[in-house]
């Protein structure tokens, strides 16, 4: 307690006495019960223990006012010797409250909280005693941080004096009236707040545990006297529940995110390796995600209905191998080619039969079978839009947007949890990659070179690839004419080059174009994000030569398949007809019995949809292949070799020339691109085509991260990938429509073979629907069918949806500008915020003078200084504190006299701290010694 | 219930809670329950790692209320600080003293203060003194390179750091001193997204 407090009160209370000393004695008394009651203590802290006591023993006034005065002289005694003792140790501050024994009653209550306070000093004196040098530390901290303390004893007083006034109202009568139940009730929540927020505070341990035991006795017992003293009860229990619905949500956020398959390890590529190798490794989650989704209609409603109701395996020509083949039919070779038993197997087109239904449950099969085939398409479609459209929404093209950047980066990023090694390994790893992606953006910002001659650069660079393109177009063209040519010849004529030369350029032109592409491309010195964009985008163009290619080769197959079926119908038809015609102009008889040919001895035609279905299979299997051996060697050997040559080589391998491998984000997005458009393609002809392509994506996620972790190094510029995947999606669509096309165009046009498949026998593939509406469905289906159809309909349905696409991208154009204004505002709004503190500091330059010279004031407050406390806290905080004695007035009109004579005074209670000391949150870069500690706000002081 | 729960004095607290593992007396734990509403377990599981740190001078009985500290070496090899970048700085922070020696107070403050429950503006505070190497009060150029040399194992180039640096001043630097006050840090803190689930510990 600073000295000229002391000397105030020494002016000025004056009769306190007696009551204090009643009190204490009071207190002394609990005390001794409660020794009695809790024997393990030490020597009783009793002192410290004051302010507690206190008030419980108002509480026991409350309760049998009569005995009080009976116990006074008793306590007198009891405490003087009490303060006998306490003077030896710290006489000064008892002094101040003998000396106050002179006083009206009006600054009683004054006084008595400055009694109330010396005697929490006693309590710490006491304890200091008990741990001397810590306490002795704790004082010297308290000298030197004189604000803080100030503060703390601000709010001590405070406290112990809305004790005292509120125990006083207790005392006052046995019922307490309205308005003082409310203040009651207003100051018990503020205390419970308080208790709420005590662990908020950014206060010491010690100064914490203080005020949070005056404020729950001040709880406690108010709370019984306001008939809800379940009230911490319940409280604990909510708490309780509310820690425990917390741990359950962290529980449930851990599952949630270990049921994502594959996160850890992306996130540990991601950590390495940047955003945008990451980026890869979600988009091929994602594929796997859609071929699960795939495999399962596929396999639900075509594959296990065909297995489980179907003609078993021989009963019929199509389920069973030819008899010539049937020698080699197990051979391994044949069976890796997709020949033999594979190829008059469930996983392919022509094993299925044409029966409308099969099995107990009358499943349509051949209706299903087209049905799946066409919402394969279907849902890809309606998945890859709805992702991009999502993806649309979190929007961002990977640029920062946030403010703050850097400075989250700096201060948010390290994540405290982290108490693993290596963990904390790909946490440092994943911070310098996550710095040196917003790096690269941030130099991408500031480079500002000669633009002309960047854009020069860049329609060189365009005009070099686009010549390559269309060289490599030409050269595809060329090739694919050639090999047509070539295919009218006799094939025993040509050399093994000219047999496989469309291979061969074509895997030429794929080996030597990307990296062509990427030497000019930096030429354009684009931002390596965009720079990847534009080399997809490149490849992309380059890989629709090989689809081309393949698709022209295959559509040659078919058309000489579909003669060759022909004829070979023809010949059945007409060995059916003469066996018939023979049969009955032998016999003479119109009965003819069937014929009957053993299944495997059957003629049958070539069945070009199994044909088509195989040679999709096998284009899968060569791409894992390649794929897989690439890695292998590309990556795996190149590291190996590099690394442990290293050791007896002329020059540094692994900082030279060969290095270790990059990875290659574009050939991996695409090949994964092209090689689902495969898969859309194929499934309509081999079912089995996408349970394969599950298992190689599953494989290849291992294997790949696999590889990338142990083979590859980050790029040179690790670069953040954009936030959506939106680039890689589009070129997905793409190839989902380019692979729609012909499998629709099959659907439509060709006929399907007469002795294959689900569809054999009808015209076109697509009639089975049309069977379905006439045979199965009621009549007025077949006639809303007939109408739909209608051009008359169709037309203006066209109209409408165009119409509906220009009115809604004129809505989202004008979203977009309304979006772009408003970043415009905020920007400016920032700006300009940030301008005007600038110019209040440098030009208030006086202000900040003054700011510097005001706390000093704050060490000798003048009376003055002190605010008098508004009317309605000091109504509550001061007029219930009424001793006994002045109890016999009347409550109201006491109550007016006392507000006014608190009013006036300025030592009243300080519920607040005045002005100065408070010290606005903005000063505490001030070297005020004050500055608001005590408050929880304003910076803290500087420690040591 | 009683009025002893709220009348346990500080002093009995600070003694009490150290013999926590052997009494339980109820009186005590409702005491214990409140403060920093730590249950009676989490106070004795804190104490508990506090003891295991040095067995030999943690004592179980504070009868006496011995004046304990342990050193920064010993802190710092807790699994929860041990990989932490900045756990230096962290128990510096909490301790009374500046130096690195807590005693169980502030030992219990500083789990209190990292814990999952406790309020932004507590931890925009003391994340604010964990980044002020220097301890001025302000965060400048010199603590923010500590922090990302920390940060990133030194792993960047000079001229990156400064260039790091330099971009975190202006964008979260208000009054343009070049420096971040307390304000400028909570106005930057307050709007990151994910200050709040990174910056605690649980133990």
């Amino acid at each position: 307690m600073p000295p000229k407090r002391k000397k105030d009160v020494a002016l000025r209370s004056e009769d306190v006495g007696i009551e204090i000393d009643a009190q204490e004695d009071s207190g002394s008394e609990e005390e001794a019960r409660r020794r009695a009651r809790n024997r393990r203590a030490k020597p009783s802290p009793r002192r410290a223990k004051r302010p507690v006591s206190d008030d419980e023993d108002e509480e026991e006034e409350e309760e049998e006012p009569p005995r009080r005065k009976g116990r006074r002289g008793k306590a007198k005694v009891q405490d003087s010797d009490e303060e006998e003792e306490e003077e030896e140790k710290k006489g000064r501050k008892k002094k101040p409250v003998k000396a106050s024994n002179r006083k009206k009653k009006a600054v009683k209550e004054e006084s008595e909280e400055e009694e109330e306070e010396s005697a929490e000093e006693r309590g710490k004196n006491k304890k200091r005693g008990k741990a001397p040098s810590k306490k002795e530390k704790e004082e010297q901290n308290k000298v030197k941080k004189g604000g803080k303390d100030k503060g703390s004893e601000k709010n001590k007083r405070k406290n112990s004096g809305k004790f005292s006034s509120s125990s006083g109202s207790g005392s006052d009568s046995d019922s307490l009236s309205e308005g003082e139940m409310e203040l009651l009730k207003e100051e018990v929540e503020e205390k419970k707040k308080l208790i709420t927020t005590l662990r908020n505070k950014p206060w010491r341990m010690k100064r914490r545990l203080q005020q949070l035991k005056e404020a729950q006795a001040f709880v406690e017992k108010f709370e019984g006297a306001l008939g809800k003293g379940k009230g911490r009860k319940l409280y604990a229990y909510k708490v309780m529940m509310a820690k425990k619905l917390i741990k359950f949500k962290r529980d449930f956020e851990n599952f949630k995110t270990a049921c994502i398959p594959w996160e850890r390890k992306i996130k540990e590529v991601e950590s390495h390796f940047g955003s945008s190798v990451a980026s890869y490794f979600i988009f091929l989650r994602w594929m796997y995600g859609l071929n699960l989704v795939l495999f399962g209609l596929m396999f639900g409603l075509v594959v296990m209905p065909e297995v489980l109701m179907g003609l078993p395996y021989g009963s019929i020509p199509r389920k069973t191998v030819p008899r010539p083949l049937q020698e080699t039919a197990m051979d391994y070779s044949v069976l890796l080619d997709f020949g033999g038993f594979m190829k008059y197997s469930v996983l392919f087109y022509g094993y299925y039969n044409d029966e409308r239904t099969i099995g107990v449950l009358q499943f349509r099969l051949p209706l299903s079978y087209l049905l799946v085939g066409v919402g394969i398409f279907g849902y890809s479609l309606m998945v890859v839009i709805r992702t991009m459209a999502r993806n649309a929404n979190e929007g961002g093209d990977g640029t920062d947007e946030g403010d703050f950047n850097f400075s989250w980066k700096m201060f948010t990023s390290w994540d405290y949890l982290i108490g693993n090694p290596e963990t904390a390994d790909n946490k440092f790893a994943s911070i310098t990659t996550s710095f040196k992606e917003s790096i690269v953006d941030e130099q991408e910002n500031q480079k500002n070179e000669n633009i002309h001659l960047r854009r020069f650069l860049r329609v060189l660079a365009n005009f070099f690839i686009l010549c390559t393109l269309g060289g490599s177009g030409y050269l595809i063209y060329f090739v694919v004419k050639r090999s047509q040519e070539f295919a009218e010849i006799n094939q025993d004529n040509l050399s093994w080059f000219e047999k496989n030369e469309v291979e061969f350029v074509m895997s030429l032109l794929g080996l030597v174009c990307p990296p062509l592409f990427e030497t000019i491309g930096e030429l354009e010195e684009y931002h390596p994000r965009v720079a990847l964009k534009w080399q997809l985008g490149r490849i992309f163009a380059l890989f629709l030569g090989n689809l081309y290619t393949f698709l022209f080769a295959l559509f040659d197959e078919v058309n000489t398949k579909l003669e060759n079926e022909k004829s070979i119908k023809n010949a059945t038809i007409t060995a059916y007809n003469e066996y018939y015609s023979n049969y009955s102009s032998f016999y003479n008889t119109t009965d003819v019995p069937p014929l009957d040919i053993q299944p495997a001895d059957a003629i049958r035609g070539p069945c070009w949809e199994t044909a088509v279905g195989i040679e999709f299979v096998k284009l899968t299997v060569s791409d894992i292949q390649v794929t897989y051996l690439t890695i292998l060697i590309g990556d795996f050997l190149r590291a190996v070799l590099v690394r442990f040559l290293n050791y007896c080589w002329c020059w540094d391998l692994e900082a030279g020339f060969p290095s270790y491998g990059e990875f290659d984000i574009s050939g991996n997005v695409l090949g994964l691109i092209f090689n689902q458009g495969m898969i859309w393609m194929g499934a309509f002809y081999a079912p089995g085509l996408v349970g394969l392509n599950v298992l190689r994506l599953l494989s290849s996620m291992y294997y790949q991260c696999w590889a990338v972790m142990s083979c590859n190094v980050p790029h040179e510029r690790v670069f953040k990938a954009s936030r959506s995947n939106n680039f890689y999606m589009a070129l997905l669509l793409l190839v989902l429509f380019l692979s729609l096309l012909p499998v629709v165009y099959t659907i439509m046009t060709l006929s399907p073979s007469f002795d294959c498949g689900p569809f054999s026998g009808r015209e076109k593939m697509y009639e089975i629907v049309m069977e379905t509406i006439e045979k199965d469905l009621p009549a007025f289906i077949g006639n809303i069918f007939t109408y739909a159809t209608n051009p008359g309909l169709i037309l203006p349905a066209v109209l409408l949806m165009v119409l509906a696409l220009y009115y809604l991208n004129a809505l989202s154009k004008g979203y977009q500008q309304a979006n772009l204004d408003l970043k415009k505002k905020m920007q400016m709004t920032r700006d300009e915020e940030k301008n005007r503190r600038n110019n209040k500091d440098s030009t208030n330059q006086v202000m900040k003078d003054l700011d510097d010279l005001l706390p000093n004031r704050s060490l000798i407050p003048p009376p003055e200084e002190e605010e008098p406390p508004p009317p309605v806290v000091q109504k509550g905080s001061k007029s219930p504190k009424l001793k006994p004695g002045s109890a016999a007035n009347g409550r109201g009109v006491n109550l007016q006299k006392e507000v006014s004579l608190a009013a006036a005074n300025p030592r009243g209670v300080v519920n607040r701290p005045p002005g100065p000391r408070g010290g606005p949150p903005g000063n505490v870069r001030g070297p005020q010694p004050g500055a608001g500690r005590g408050r929880g706000r304003g910076g803290p002081p500087p420690r040591q | 219930m009683h009025f002893c729960d709220g009348k346990i004095t500080q002093l009995e607290w600070v003694t009490s809670k150290q013999r926590l593992p052997m009494n339980s007396s109820k009186p005590i734990r409702t005491a214990l329950s409140f403060p920093e509403k730590r249950s009676y377990g989490e106070l004795a599981l804190l104490h508990g790692r506090y003891r295991e740190l040095a067995p030999h001078l943690v004592p179980l009985d504070y009868t006496n209320n011995p004046d304990i500290k342990l050193p920064l070496s010993l802190l710092v090899s807790m699994p929860e600080l041990k990989e932490n970048p900045f756990r230096d700085r962290i128990v510096q922070t909490f301790s009374e003293d500046g130096q690195g020696d807590l005693s169980f107070n502030d030992f219990v403050d500083m789990f209190s203060a990292l814990c999952e429950s406790s309020s932004r503006e507590l931890k925009t505070r003391y994340a604010f003194k964990i980044y002020d190497f220097n301890r001025d009060n302000l965060i400048c150029k010199e603590d923010l390179e500590k922090t990302i040399n920390k940060l990133t194992k030194g792993e960047l180039t000079p001229e990156e750091v400064t260039l790091v640096c330099d971009k975190a001043i202006e964008e979260a630097d208000l009054d343009g001193d070049s420096k971040l006050s307390f304000a400028d840090f909570e106005n930057m803190i307050s709007k990151a997204p994910d200050f709040l689930s990174t910056f605690h510990v649980r133990i």
